[in-house]
């Protein structure tokens, strides 16, 4: 969705004239051109979509033909206590997953940007991203087991007590959104270095003659010079956040005690285990709205970075 | 001084579950529920590798703290490779030429529709699921590899934006001269274009490869059978498989660290590439 550092689209009215001659010459090559895109598009993602709408109008098992029931899926949906129990704990997860990853990804960024230009170090720190989701979760499944994990060997060293982490109910939330963090903040981490490389060196250089400190830099110059960068990056990164589900499905598969079921699980439960497609369908209606919601409010805030820096 | 060690620090914490996995996977089960924390494990074995890749006897796996389910490890290597191999030639080739109409070529309707294909990147992939679980479903291509790629085999719409950001960046002059030496578009496109974009088709298709490696929700829900089960789906039900009362740790951890191997290639062959262009990239 968003190139950090994109080239600038080049003004179109500068060419009038080839505009005119080719317009009609292009058309053929085009559509040849776009064909196997657009058959994707068109069959992956926007008939889909307008079957999704339609689905979740309907009662539907998969099996026989589906019936049409109107606005009865969402009433369901609005008293079902589970639905909004999901929508609180991947609220939670949320807040928790990118709170933390920007904040580390963020100091990681700029310790890598005051201390060393390695090409290793940026290699070593991306490595648990490229790791797929799965891997991870089986992973820290050992790492954080409450009998034999390292995790817990190390608490028990600094005589502390030792923690079920993914099998308690209050802190399965929170140890998926910071497993999560892990593997993510080194990835988030490169994109922010990427945006603090593309600021001036001589404001850096103008501030220290100043006697500014490392802490006045970062706060008067890196953050607020970053701030395009990191909104753009926020945007994608809440997206993809409220799509938690390998994680889950993995290691605790909504438990203990539904305190992990998160909306995408619980959709998924809905439609692939109970074959409740309609009622699954309106779930991911309102999730759909829910992100677009945050999408728009984020653009908002991205257009008033924008006039902030140009 | 501080800020070097407060950046080792979280390289430790970054890489040492890695390294515990190893560790674990040349462990016999017996000595992780002794609580032996040492770096290196005092009786180093092969037989998690040797059971998880089949090469024991039931009896054998169950002795030392298997289920006796073994990974079918290269089928389902073989069966990965496949998947994410022809996922980054299809995405990145059609979603290319796509980008280079979208960019350079001039038709009715031109903007419209490629911003209803941005408007793509907003609909949850978990929305597009269900139906198109019922269309693949229809078309009998449940367990089949075209059911498994169908949806990511034609483009994404990220792929169009990252490559139509970049052929907008080209100078038109190099294609005027080459039109009016009488070069039509497809000359173009495949004689001056495509290879002007080595760096960053190569981006695109090693971030590509990363999301397939990556992909779950999708290949376990229609691609369940062996024959098309990826090495993701896999770990997934061995994990299952392993009993909740004693874990097969051991066991988890040799068939994670062979699921990592092709990870550690990767970067060991494009480190440099994927780590200078990944800061570019603002997706996950």
């Amino acid at each position: 969705m968003t190139t950090v550092a994109a080239p600038p689209r080049r003004p179109r009215a500068a060419q009038p004239s080839r505009r005119n001659r080719l317009r009609s010459g292009d058309a053929p090559v085009a559509w040849l051109f776009l064909l196997p895109a657009l058959a994707g598009f068109v069959i992956f993602y926007l008939v889909p979509t307008v079957r999704g709408f339609w689905i979740s109008l309907t009662d539907w098992n998969l099996l026989s033909d589906p019936e049409f029931v109107g606005l009865d899926n969402y009433r369901e949906m609005l008293q079902d206590d589970k639905f909004w129990n999901a929508l609180r704990i991947t609220a939670e997860y949320v807040v928790i997953n990118i709170g933390s990853q920007t904040v580390l990804a963020l100091a990681i960024a700029v310790l890598m940007d005051r201390l060393t230009r390695s090409v290793l170090v940026r290699a070593l720190i991306v490595v648990p991203w490229l790791v797929p989701n799965v891997t991870v979760a089986v992973v820290t499944l050992f790492m954080l087991d409450r009998n034999v994990g390292f995790v817990n060997h190390v608490l028990d060293l600094f005589g502390l007590d030792p923690q079920a982490f993914y099998g308690n109910s209050d802190q399965a939330i929170p140890t998926i959104a910071l497993v999560n963090t892990w593997r993510n903040m080194g990835y988030t981490a490169l994109l922010f270095f990427a945006g603090i490389q593309m600021i001036p060196r001589s404001l850096y250089e103008a501030a220290a003659i100043d006697g500014a400190g490392e802490w006045t830099l970062f706060r008067r110059v890196t953050l607020p010079l970053l701030r395009p960068v990191m909104v753009l990056v926020l945007v994608v990164s809440i997206i993809g956040s409220f799509q938690i589900f390998d994680t889950v499905a993995v290691t605790t598969k909504g438990g203990p005690a539904d305190a992990t079921r998160v909306i995408y699980y619980y959709i998924y439960q809905k439609a692939f285990n109970e074959f409740h497609m309609g009622y699954a369908a309106a779930m991911a209606v309102a999730l759909f709205l829910i992100l677009i919601v945050l999408t728009l409010a984020q653009m908002r805030m991205l257009r008033a970075a924008d006039s902030d820096l140009r | 001084m501080l800020a070097w060690i407060l950046l080792a620090i979280l390289l430790v914490v970054t890489l040492y579950p890695f390294v515990w996995m190893v560790r674990t996977a040349f462990t016999g089960n017996h000595e992780i529920f002794d609580g032996d924390y040492s770096l290196v494990p005092a009786d180093p074995t092969l037989i998690n590798f040797r059971r998880v890749l089949g090469q024991t006897s039931v009896a054998e796996a169950i002795a030392a703290g298997g289920s006796g389910a073994e990974l079918n490890f290269w089928l389902y290597l073989r069966n990965s490779l496949v998947f994410t191999a022809v996922v980054v030639i299809g995405q990145v080739g059609f979603s290319a030429t796509a980008a280079y109409a979208f960019a350079r070529l001039r038709f009715k309707g031109r903007d419209t529709l490629f911003a209803v294909f941005l408007a793509g990147l907003m609909v949850p992939p978990i929305f597009t699921v269900l139906p198109n679980f019922a269309l693949v479903r229809s078309l009998g291509w449940l367990n089949t590899f075209q059911g498994t790629l169908a949806p990511y085999l034609l483009m994404t719409p990220f792929a169009i934006f990252f490559l139509r950001q970049f052929f907008l960046g080209i100078s038109p002059e190099i294609e005027d001269a080459a039109t009016i030496d009488g070069a039509g578009k497809v000359t173009v496109f495949w004689r001056i274009i495509l290879p002007m974009s080595g760096p960053p088709l190569s981006t695109l298709a090693l971030i590509t490869a990363v999301f397939a490696w990556n992909e779950y929700l999708w290949p376990q829900l229609v691609g369940k059978d062996d024959g098309v089960r990826l090495l993701n789906v896999a770990l997934g039900v061995f994990r299952q498989a392993s009993p909740t009362s004693s874990p097969d740790w051991a066991g988890l951890m040799a068939a994670a660290t062979l699921q990592v191997i092709p990870v550690f290639l990767l970067l060991l062959l494009f480190g440099r590439k994927l780590v200078n262009s990944l800061g570019f990239t603002g997706i996950k």
